[in-house]
């Protein structure tokens, strides 16, 4: 069985964990145009090599961020995204205006 | 034995050609009109129609492994064409009814058996989108019905009806589901193409493409450059990293997807049966071999490696739904890599550079629609880059227009 290290809960089996993509800077959803935001959802990056990827512990539901190999599946790092982002997100500002 | 047989078995006049199916290997030409990257099925699908159709013949299919030994060898070999959106429906119709004929039209025994599909339905919502399935795919001339339990029983006696506490409530019949030696269809395409002048030219790896002005000039190889008029990329579990190396990128995510195939039995599984809800294909083969198909990986990696949560989710479905599947012994396991775009269909057609075509995105649908692939990509490339009405929904950029062709639902496992 393969296992990944979670910063939250140490080494854990990889079945505990989920992929959530990989680590993009998000456009502002208000003012980019719609091929911008295509591009952020739509495309990753298609490099064979080291990737940075969300992961989420789904019994912690906890997310953190890996440096990954995509081909020999080797995890070089795990990390809480404090790392790299030094605010959270608020996804509801700006919902209700047309 | 009868004498007469024996002298004919030792005599020089054996019944069989002894001319190869296919040319041996030979120099690359400095020059080709049309270079095909990739010696899939697609790939010699697509330059056997050219020559055949079109009468373009200076092609050269460049493949860096051996002939359809990518993704055409590692697919569980379904053709079916009861998907969601009439768009899907009319392009994987039109596949299936080119792979009736086409064992006639090559001359070359593709072993292609129509034995009819049935997905499984264990929830309403399914029966539900099952119905609409249905409709679609007779709207369009395909074969299919919903059936109860009790028809299920009778087309399948071996069954399990009430499989892991998910009762099967009805289930999708595609008549016109069908299977066919993988192998065979590309090596059918290929002899096809190479007699009427293609060059297939097997160990030979694209590893960069030369552009100018927005205007693909050639592609260098492992063997040297070559210049050429366009260029058609069918690399599928690599569609993305070809792209690059042609200076775009493509909304793709690879992830493996793991089948396997059990020692052969007698056989007694004519249809092919899937289950939605169990994330599982399971059929017979013509050799008695019961291969067992699933949904891809939890997460993207270009490498076709096994693992073992993947495989015992699989067979544990499988035996499910097979009881006595138990029993068997696996014969082989492989993986493939899968092209999986946003919304399950492919992405065909123009690409952001003017005379290179893509053949991409073919995810967990390739096999079936290698016919159709060829036949419109060989007219999209001889009229010079108009695209045929069946392949316009598959544009690129559909996905910066969001206008995506959602197959997801249809997919025989949901990935």
């Amino acid at each position: 069985m393969k296992i990944m290290h979670c910063p939250l809960n140490g080494p854990r089996n990889i079945s505990e964990f989920a992929y959530g993509g990989q680590v993009e800077v998000m456009p502002d959803p208000h003012q980019c145009s719609d091929k911008d935001w295509a591009s952020y959802v739509f495309y990753e990056k298609n490099t064979i090599g080291v990737v940075k990827e969300w992961w989420q512990h789904s019994p912690s539901s906890y997310w953190f961020i890996a440096e990954r190999h995509n081909a020999s599946d080797d995890i070089l790092r795990t990390y809480d995204p404090s790392e790299l982002f030094s605010e959270r997100v608020d996804f509801t500002t700006g919902e209700n205006e047309p | 034995m009868p004498l007469g047989l024996l002298k004919y078995g030792r005599g020089s006049d054996y019944p069989f050609e002894r001319r190869p199916d296919l040319p041996g290997p030979r120099d690359l030409k400095s020059h080709y009109d049309v270079v095909i990257i990739g010696g899939g099925g697609h790939g010699v699908a697509t330059a056997y129609y050219l020559a055949k159709h079109h009468g373009i013949t200076n092609v050269a299919v460049l493949e860096k492994a051996y002939l359809g030994g990518g993704n055409t060898a590692r697919n569980t070999a379904v053709i079916r064409s009861n998907y969601l959106t009439p768009e899907g429906v009319r392009f994987y119709s039109a596949s299936v009814k080119l792979y009736e004929n086409l064992a006639n039209e090559f001359d070359f025994n593709i072993m292609y058996s129509q034995r009819g599909q049935l997905t499984l339905a264990h929830t309403d919502a399914t029966v539900r989108a099952f119905r609409q399935r249905a409709e679609v795919n007779k709207h369009f001339g395909g074969r299919t019905e919903l059936i109860d339990r009790q028809s299920i029983a009778e087309l399948v006696p071996c069954l399990n009806l009430d499989p892991a506490q998910l009762p099967v409530l009805a289930g999708l019949w595609h008549q016109d589901g069908a299977t066919a030696r993988h192998d065979a269809v590309a090596w059918g395409y290929a002899r096809g193409a190479t007699q009427r002048g293609v060059e297939l030219h097997q160990l030979t790896e694209v590893t960069g493409i030369e552009s100018h002005a927005g205007q693909v000039t050639g592609v260098s190889t492992n063997r040297g450059k070559i210049t050429c008029g366009s260029v058609i990329q069918a690399v599928a579990g690599h569609s993305a990293v070809m792209a690059q190396k042609a200076g775009f990128q493509l909304p793709i995510v690879a992830y493996p997807l793991q089948a396997m195939v059990t020692l052969p039995v007698k056989p007694f599984l004519n249809p092919l049966v899937s289950s939605s809800a169990l994330h599982c294909y399971v059929q017979q083969t013509s050799r008695g071999e019961i291969v067992i198909g699933g949904g891809s990986d939890p997460y993207p990696l270009y490498n076709s490696r096994a693992s073992l949560p993947l495989k015992e989710s699989l067979i544990a479905s499988a035996v499910d739904m097979f009881p006595f599947l138990s029993e068997m012994r696996l014969l082989r396991q492989w993986a493939g890599i899968t092209d999986m775009t946003a919304d399950y269909s492919p992405i065909m057609g123009l690409s952001p550079l003017k005379n290179y075509y893509l053949d991409a995105g073919w995810g967990t649908w390739g096999f079936k629609a290698t016919p159709i692939c060829g036949q419109t990509m060989a007219e999209l490339v001889a009229s010079g880059g108009q695209v045929p009405e069946l392949i316009q929904p598959f544009h690129l950029e559909r996905f910066d227009r969001f206008q995506q062709v959602n197959e997801m639902g249809a997919t025989a496992a949901s990935h």
